[in-house]
């Protein structure tokens, strides 16, 4: 059981937690994840670590209510109990030979790439961040991303933040500006991945994406998490969950995280009429 | 000497049983076990000892059973096995101790040494008496790394020499294979894995559960605080046959849809973990894990559940029982028979296969299949769950780089004291020995468990 120490909503339908987990605080580096269970009968969703905080040992996790776990997380408050959290899993992000970085983030996954900011900002190491949101009260972390990047870009799909446009759009704008980047960090949607992946390969820049596939136990066990990437199968849990964005099948991907759909709305429908909400 | 038949257990009948998880069989009544009990014929050399993994002394258990003395029964098996409700359950006993009965052949068949330990097993869980506890505590710390077989074995002789044990757990739930993996039907959770787990927290083991050890903790950080580590961690990555098709949705590892149904309980209504079932399934492999998920999809509502396998029935690796089980209820085998392809846009909708003969002997000294050119044709399936084994996890040797691996990926270990290459750090079950039996992880870990006492013992002398 771990505690949620704080809450936060940060937007709509994203909650940011502060969980008590000092033991997976202890190793957890950025571009890991935990799993978590929301009760005793819950299943074992992975979620990205946002942030980590050894001296206090927590960990941020940040939520963006989709489903039944997802819903059954934000009815919880602070004083809260997780049932089961389990990590870090997966390996850490790996960006350290590379010296002119520009961080992409859709949606949720600018989680994901958050911590990768913070690191590269603390030591020193150059990032440039693009954030990217359907709309200007979808948007995470902006003032965080203001205070760890050389460089921050916002776009929002309908314009009503800063620049309209989408990631992509941003991200050749600034490679024809000049911008020599040697790496791109991509996370969010399986799609917007694949779109930014698509442009990179263009222009032959290194993009690596971390994969948010759907797991059961995370440890190498089941296979459930598995992707093709260069011809080869891969466990996002174990390989990954970070991989060359050049090298994986978007389309089987986004394939296999619509494989319960149906059931997951199904669910997430009769969890909103238990508590009165239609 | 009468030539008694053997008795036979009680089962389910199977139109009954494929509509619930209950248990399959029912074990001995008292009377039959009675009657069981006195087929042996204590022949004094007793092969039937020498057939066990782990050297039940089985003639003088059941001269125990025959003289109506059920806890000194307990006792005796006890020495040797610590979980006999368990591997009087799942124990390929047909062979190993049944095998060399020496009634197999002429005198109405092997005594029904697996049920009679069940029968002992499940008595010795169900007595409600106090679990006895080690007569001293000894100061030597050993961290057990999986709860599974190998794990539970090792914790349980360690704790009852004395030593202080703590059993490091991946999941939210202790018993490993035993519970994501055998299904309800064959091996109760709650009636049976608990019962024996809660003996050993009784008997004073510490479970951390929710651990990753190499990720949550590291191999250093334990080796700081404990004196002996054994790592039974298991078997891992599920392998594919690497054809088209395989990362279709409805394509499933056994792994996978067998821990979505046992361990996350996908079989109950309420549960929140999905599992999906076709109408027409298909499970590639003929181990027990596959008949576990051929008899699993068929009682999730499965219509037709086939078992494709490229060599005959003979060869079929699973024990007999579960074969005769899963023929009883209605699963059908489609032998000499080899996916090509699984064809579908998203989902599955078919699979590609082709027939197969038997050549000359393979390494294994079974007959090497061989495609029957022209002979491919298309199972109607909507499923299909692969169960052709599984590779070494490289979760922890990534991690902890000192330990040395074979070709293979398995821990190498001294096969007497099952240490690996650094000291103090001993390996047992699926992690050394790849995909295997219960019995054989036990043994490990009984074996692990006998070095690391000696130390104990010899360093706080």
């Amino acid at each position: 059981m771990n505690k949620i120490l704080k809450k936060r909503q940060l937007s709509e339908n994203v909650n940011e937690y502060v969980v008590q987990a000092p033991e997976v605080a202890k190793h957890a580096r950025p571009g890991q994840f935990i799993i978590l269970r929301v009760d005793e009968n819950g299943e074992r969703v992975p979620f990205t670590i946002a942030d980590i905080d050894n001296v206090e040992g927590t960990i941020t996790i940040l939520v963006q209510t989709i489903g039944m776990t997802t819903y059954k997380l934000s009815l919880l408050k602070e004083g809260d109990f997780i049932h089961d959290f389990v990590g870090p899993l997966g390996n850490p992000t790996d960006l350290n030979d590379y010296k002119n970085i520009v961080l992409v983030g859709g949606g949720i996954g600018s989680a994901v790439i958050y911590p990768q900011a913070k690191y590269r900002h603390q030591n020193g190491l150059q990032c440039d961040v693009i954030v990217g949101a359907r709309t200007k009260n979808l948007l995470v972390y902006e003032n965080e991303f203001k205070a760890n990047s050389d460089n921050l870009y916002i776009v929002t799909d309908d314009g009503s933040y800063v620049e309209k446009g989408f990631v992509t759009n941003k991200l050749e704008a600034l490679i024809q500006q000049g911008k020599n980047y040697d790496c791109v960090f991509a996370v969010g949607p399986v799609m917007m991945m694949k779109a930014v992946c698509d442009l990179t390969k263009k222009y032959g820049i290194k993009t690596i994406v971390s994969m948010n596939s759907t797991m059961v136990d995370g440890t190498g066990m089941c296979g459930c998490c598995r992707l093709t990437v260069g011809g080869e199968t891969k466990y996002a849990c174990v390989d990954g969950p970070e991989f060359d964005g050049h090298k994986i099948d978007f389309m089987e991907s986004v394939n296999r995280s619509k494989f319960y759909r149906d059931y997951e709305c199904e669910c997430y429908k009769r969890e909103l009429e238990k508590n009165g909400k239609n | 000497m009468v030539k008694t038949e053997r008795n036979k257990t009680i089962t389910r009948p199977s139109e009954i049983r494929v509509k619930d998880f209950d248990e399959v069989s029912l074990g001995f009544t008292k009377e039959l076990m009675k009657a069981e009990a006195e087929r042996c014929i204590n022949c004094k050399n007793a092969p039937c000892t020498t057939g066990c993994p782990v050297g039940v002394k089985i003639p003088e258990f059941i001269q125990c059973l025959k003289n109506d003395d059920l806890d000194g029964a307990v006792k005796i098996i006890k020495l040797d096995n610590n979980l006999p409700s368990i591997c009087g359950r799942v124990c390929p006993q047909e062979k190993q101790c049944e095998d060399k009965c020496i009634r197999k052949l002429k005198l109405g068949g092997s005594v029904a040494i697996g049920s009679l330990e069940r029968y002992v097993g499940d008595y010795a869980l169900n007595d409600n008496k106090p679990t006895p506890k080690p007569s001293k505590k000894i100061a030597y710390k050993v961290a057990v790394i999986g709860s599974g077989p190998s794990g539970l074995t090792c914790a349980a002789d360690c704790a009852n020499a004395g030593l202080d044990v703590t059993i490091f757990e991946a999941f939210h739930q202790a018993g490993g294979v035993l519970v994501y993996g055998i299904p309800e039907f064959r091996l109760p959770k709650d009636e049976i894995v608990k019962k024996e787990i809660n003996k050993l927290i009784e008997l004073g083991v510490k479970i951390k559960y929710n651990t990753v050890i190499g990720k949550t903790i590291k191999i250093e950080e334990l080796q700081n605080e404990f004196d002996a580590i054994f790592i039974g961690t298991g078997a891992g990555l599920p392998s594919f046959m690497n054809i088209p098709g395989e990362n279709l949705n409805g394509v499933y590892s056994a792994n996978e849809f067998l821990t979505r149904v046992n361990l996350m309980k996908a079989f109950k209504q309420n549960a929140d973990t999905p599992v999906f079932v076709g109408k027409n399934v298909a499970i590639v492999g003929a181990g027990n894990v596959a008949m576990d998920a051929a008899r699993t999809a068929k009682r999730l509502g499965a219509d037709n559940v086939y078992i494709v396998y490229r060599r005959s029935k003979e060869e079929m690796p699973a024990r007999i029982e579960e074969i005769e089980h899963a023929i009883e209820e209605g699963i059908e085998l489609k032998l000499l028979t080899n996916p090509t392809k699984i064809l579908g846009e998203q989902f599955v909708e078919g699979m590609e296969c082709v027939q197969m003969e038997l050549g000359e002997p393979d390494a294994s000294g079974r007959r090497r299949p061989v495609e029957i050119a022209n002979s491919n044709f298309v199972l109607s399936v909507d499923q299909v769950i692969m169960s052709i084994g599984t590779r070494p996890n490289p979760l922890l040797t990534n991690e902890y780089k000192a330990l040395e691996t074979t070709k293979r990926g398995t821990l190498i270990v001294n096969e007497e004291s099952q240490e690996t290459v650094v000291k103090n750090i001993f390996a047992g079950g699926d992690a050394v020995t790849g995909a295997a039996t219960v019995i054989l992880a036990m043994g490990a870990g009984k074996n692990a468990a006998k070095t690391i006492i000696a130390r104990a013992l010899s360093k706080t002398i």
